[in-house]
């Protein structure tokens, strides 16, 4: 039986997500090596072609949305090796995921510390 | 017989690794975090151990989900590691050892668990950078003083085992280390945590006093710890916290009395809260019956 999330805004990565997001994530795992981010770089949605990503998928990768690639069954620590492509770290994804700056997201962060 | 000399914990992430490479050892970021390790450094050198058994989770770099193992024990002569995806710079190999490996193996599955044995096996952030924190001095490079057994525990892909299951994991690997042969010294050291979340909107959630709550169990009794659910740990410690399944698993494998050498947490390197702590396992005299 899958996970029942009811946790909000966040993605729990069980039988449904690991099924449904199973080549969005393996392109991701794909970019391990540089001449497959090479390769993506060159022709993103080719390259997701390549690896029979779904609408969805291919839509919420080309469009750079974290949401989106969540919804469409994305792990985050391999979608990590996509947004690196972009240079973003993770207060960048961080910030775009809960609709903040990057400022504001990093004064959350340290707020939780006091 | 082989001793383990107690258990150290440290958390991961990537861009420790960046920090060490540009020498940020001593920038007013990083400086808290990289402190955190300076009484360890200074117990691993008064101790000196041989072998490090390192528990922690792989993050897509050697293993992808098209077969997950939820347990899973390097037997490798040597163990490489790559760019992970980022272009960032790679660690050296550590050696392996590998009569130690199969030992823990047997021994395990002569205890009923059922592990995954891998004879070539990456090790990605997760092991890389917790060993050059401890054993090099924030990213001085001095070899390799230790050679490692990774062993591997699933925390990416639902279902994960308990932590009640981690932790008896922990003292099966630590009763196989404690019954191998030969002399040798062992640390453990369990990875990655506390408390952190990467993905949606809840991205960014901390829990300061959930992992407070942790660490003061890790350091006396662990049983409160074992009966917490995969489920509420994410509540409580975000989906990224359930690493600290392998600071359990670490946890699980000292079976003597310990002794808090030292610890540190700071909020935030990166998204997470960032967390040192150093165990020491008191001499026994024999071997307790459990």
């Amino acid at each position: 039986m899958a996970e029942q999330n009811q946790i909000f805004g966040t993605y729990l990565f069980g039988a449904d997500a690991a099924q449904k997001g199973y080549a969005l994530n393996r392109m991701c795992f794909s970019f391990n090596d540089k001449a497959n981010r090479d390769e993506f770089k060159a022709d993103p949605a080719a390259y997701c072609n390549k690896f029979g990503l779904t609408d969805e998928q291919r839509d919420a990768v080309l469009s750079g949305n974290v949401i989106s690639m969540l919804k469409a069954g994305g792990n985050i620590y391999y979608l990590a090796k996509l947004t690196g492509i972009y240079g973003l770290n993770m207060q960048d994804i961080g910030a775009a995921q809960t609709g903040t700056t990057v400022a504001e997201f990093k004064e959350k962060l340290l707020a939780a510390g006091r | 017989m082989a001793r383990i000399l107690g258990g150290l914990a440290a958390s991961h992430v990537p861009s420790i690794g960046g920090a060490i490479a540009r020498g940020l050892q001593q920038d007013p970021y990083w400086k808290p975090f990289f402190d955190g390790f300076i009484p360890g450094q200074q117990w691993l050198r008064d101790v000196k151990p041989d072998v490090a058994v390192v528990f922690s989770n792989d993050h897509g770099l050697n293993f992808f989900l098209d077969k997950m193992p939820t347990f899973a024990i390097g037997a490798a002569p040597i163990y490489p590691s790559a760019d992970e995806g980022w272009g960032i710079p790679v660690n050296d190999p550590w050696p392996g050892i590998t009569p130690l490996s199969w030992h823990i193996a047997n021994e395990v599955v002569a205890a009923e668990f059922d592990p995954v044995i891998c004879q070539e096996m990456l090790i990605d952030h997760a092991v890389c950078l917790p060993l050059a924190c401890f054993f090099e001095e924030n990213g001085t490079k001095k070899g390799r003083p230790v050679k490692i057994v990774p062993v591997g525990i699933n925390t990416v892909q639902l279902p994960v085992p308990s932590l009640k299951r981690c932790f008896e994991f922990g003292r099966a690997v630590g009763r196989a280390i404690e019954s191998y042969p030969e002399d040798l010294k062992v640390v453990l050291i369990g990875t990655g945590g506390l408390s952190h979340q990467l993905e949606g909107e809840r991205a960014g959630h901390l829990n300061k006093e959930f992992d407070k709550f942790c660490m003061d169990h890790m350091a006396g009794d662990p049983s409160p710890l074992t009966k917490i659910s995969a489920i509420e740990l994410i509540e409580k410690a975000g989906t990224a916290g359930l690493e600290f399944m392998n600071w359990m698993t670490m946890r699980g494998a000292l079976l003597g009395d310990l002794r808090e050498i030292s610890r540190t947490y700071h909020i935030p390197i990166s998204n997470t809260a960032a967390a040192v702590q150093v165990l020491e396992q008191l001499p026994r005299m024999a071997q307790a019956a459990e």
